[in-house]
């Protein structure tokens, strides 16, 4: 089962690098930062109307 | 706001090559989950170790590709919330709801089966064995179906009704959307891409075997099976390519304008079967638009409307108005000048922040009638919301000689595979394909080739598109957020490294296991 092994690796890497590394620090919903709905709502028709 | 091109530039490129490279793993997850069950079932019917042991080998090759590529789509859906996260929520529950069908549903069920068919063999009874194996091709497929619902809905916006209190599109008709003919035709397509990368990828491997003078019989058995697949996939990409002009042709006729470099259409327009463009034409002079170019005569417009005398609007057409047309509910249209749409685009706009300022105000007369006013120009003109965007004709024509020449290598690729499949099956039949060495190094040579085609198709769909990234209604410079170009780029920049490891890693694995071919195979 060595090629099982290595793909369990990679599988693995692959994970912490996308949830762990790329979620955490780089790809924050640029939206999170409002608390409801409509904020966000607000957010994106202010910017849809400017 | 309308952001700085750079960071929408930077943006796309990211998404480009995210988009890209996932599509390099999906493919052949997509068709060799099929063959394999297709050998399975031989194995199944025929009690034959033989069929076990190829069941087996391509299986290895499957879980390779599948390890390397899964979850590298998520990333896609991080793009959505942090760098286009207007237009993700302006796209409300429509992405949601088949994305989480995909996830919980497909997704679950590939993996549940696959770990059956990879883990089970000896522990379960060959029958469910042999069902897991299918339900895995299946469920990678169904996979596919939700995720090109998402993706043939921003092509062809429908079954929504734009709701401007939570400035949201909100579902109407689910069915609409989920049958609508650009998804089927691009599922259909899609899905036949993968069947044929499936089957190249196949032969070549055998076709590198017999280079090598071993497993003969093995090899020789699967590309038997391999060519006659990849000889149906073929088939049916004509047929749902054909019907993928014709729902282009309908619903985004710029793209079709722009695949075949056609500035002025004409009824019974020929089709450019090759052709050299003219880097000097632009939308606004008069330059011929090729260099060079070899037409068959009326075929563009039996292509588009099954119809060799119809008319097939150019860019200049569809940026002039004035001609007639029947929209994707086949009600016969007066095309729009590109200044009216923008007129239209604007007064949706404009009715569109007016509900925004008086939404909040306290309930009153002059609330509800400054609201149902807002709303009634809203829904007159919201078709063309996304005009407001662009400020001059040329915006809404996408890069023309990506499109042209990603569109002739789709459909010259395809014209080489029918080729190859039937000198592979011929040669096979006649049982001289491992005499003809020529034939073993063109077919390995086919296996980057294939990849080409269907990245090559992606890049037509997806360029041929622009400015939008939701037809008529946002285009990408309102689609993208306020983050700095500068992260976008640190982000671009991690995914060529994880991505291009990840590919090398797949590659070196792959190679690892071909090198000890079937018989090195062993299970537990
Ligand atoms: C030979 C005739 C072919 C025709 C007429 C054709 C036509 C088309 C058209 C019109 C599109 C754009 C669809 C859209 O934007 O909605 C497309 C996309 C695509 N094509 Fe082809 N195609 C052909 C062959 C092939 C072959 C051989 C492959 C395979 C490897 C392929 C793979 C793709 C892919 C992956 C896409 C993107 C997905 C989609 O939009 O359906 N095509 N094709």
């Amino acid at each position: 089962m060595e090629v099982g092994r290595s793909l369990w690796i990679l599988i693995i890497i692959k994970l912490i690098v996308i949830f762990l590394i790329l979620r955490l620090f780089f790809f924050k919903p640029e939206l999170g930062k409002y608390k409801t709905d409509r904020d966000k709502a607000d957010h994106v028709i202010e910017n849809l109307t400017k | 706001m309308l952001l700085t091109s750079s960071l929408v530039d930077a943006s796309r490129l990211q998404f480009a090559l995210t988009a890209m490279y996932h599509w390099l793993f999906v493919p052949l997850t997509l068709g060799l989950g099929v063959l394999i069950a297709i050998f399975e079932t031989k194995y199944y019917l025929s009690k034959d170790e033989f069929w076990k042991k190829t069941t087996q080998f391509w299986s290895r090759i499957f879980a390779i590709n599948f390890a390397c590529g899964v979850a590298t789509g998520i990333i896609l859906e991080f793009e959505f919330g942090t760098n286009w996260s207007n237009y993700s929520w302006f796209v409300g529950d429509i992405f949601g709801a088949p994305l989480a069908i995909e996830g919980i549903f497909a997704f679950f069920m590939e993996t549940t089966f696959f770990a059956v068919m990879y883990f089970g063999w000896n522990r379960v009874s060959k029958g469910f064995h042999l069902a897991s194996t299918w339900l895995t091709a299946i469920g990678a497929n169904l996979s596919a179906f939700w995720i090109l619902t998402a993706n043939g809905w921003m092509q062809d916006p429908r079954g929504v009704a734009f709701n401007p209190m939570t400035a949201r599109n909100e579902m109407t008709d689910f069915w609409d959307i989920v049958f609508s003919p650009t998804t089927i035709s691009k599922f259909g397509h899609s899905v036949f891409s993968g069947f044929l990368v499936a089957a190249v990828v196949v032969i070549a491997i055998c076709c590198w075997y017999l280079l090598k003078k071993r497993d003969r019989e093995f090899s020789l058995k699967s590309i038997k099976y391999a060519s006659v697949f990849g000889l149906f996939a073929i088939a049916m990409l004509m047929v749902t390519g054909h019907t993928s002009a014709q729902t282009v042709s309908k619903t985004q006729p710029m793209k079709l304008a722009a695949m075949e470099g056609l500035y002025r259409g004409q009824n019974g327009t020929p089709f450019v079967a090759f052709g050299i463009l003219n880097s000097k034409k632009e939308v606004d002079n008069d330059e011929d638009p090729f260099l060079f170019k070899i037409e068959v005569p009326k075929v563009l417009s039996f292509l588009a409307f099954s119809d060799f005398n119809s008319f097939v609007p150019g860019i200049n057409d569809i940026i002039d108005g004035g001609y007639t047309y029947k929209d994707k509910n086949g009600e016969e249209k007066l095309a729009l000048p590109f200044n009216e749409k923008v007129r239209k685009g604007e007064i949706a706009k404009r009715a569109l922040a007016v509900y925004g300022q008086f939404k909040d105000k306290p309930a009153g007369a002059q609330k509800d009638t400054v609201l149902m006013q807002a709303q009634s120009y809203l829904d007159e003109n919201f078709d063309y919301f996304g005009y407001s965007f662009l400020k001059s004709p040329k915006e809404s024509v996408p890069n023309v000689p990506v499109t042209f020449y990603s569109f002739h290598i789709m459909v010259m690729l395809g014209g080489y595979f029918i080729l190859f499949l039937l000198i592979a099956f011929w040669l096979n039949r006649k049982k001289i394909i491992e005499k003809k060495r020529w034939f073993l190094f063109i077919a390995i040579i086919s296996v980057p080739l294939v990849y080409i085609c269907a990245e090559a198709g992606w890049v037509v769909a997806e360029v041929g598109r622009q400015p939008w990234t939701i037809q008529d209604l946002l285009p990408v410079n309102a689609s993208v957020s306020g983050v700095s170009s500068g992260n976008v780029y640190t982000t671009f920049i991690i995914f060529v490294v994880l991505f291009t490891t990840l590919l090398i890693a797949e590659l070196m694995i792959l190679f690892r296991q071909i090198g000890k071919g079937p018989d090195g195979i062993k299970w537990n």
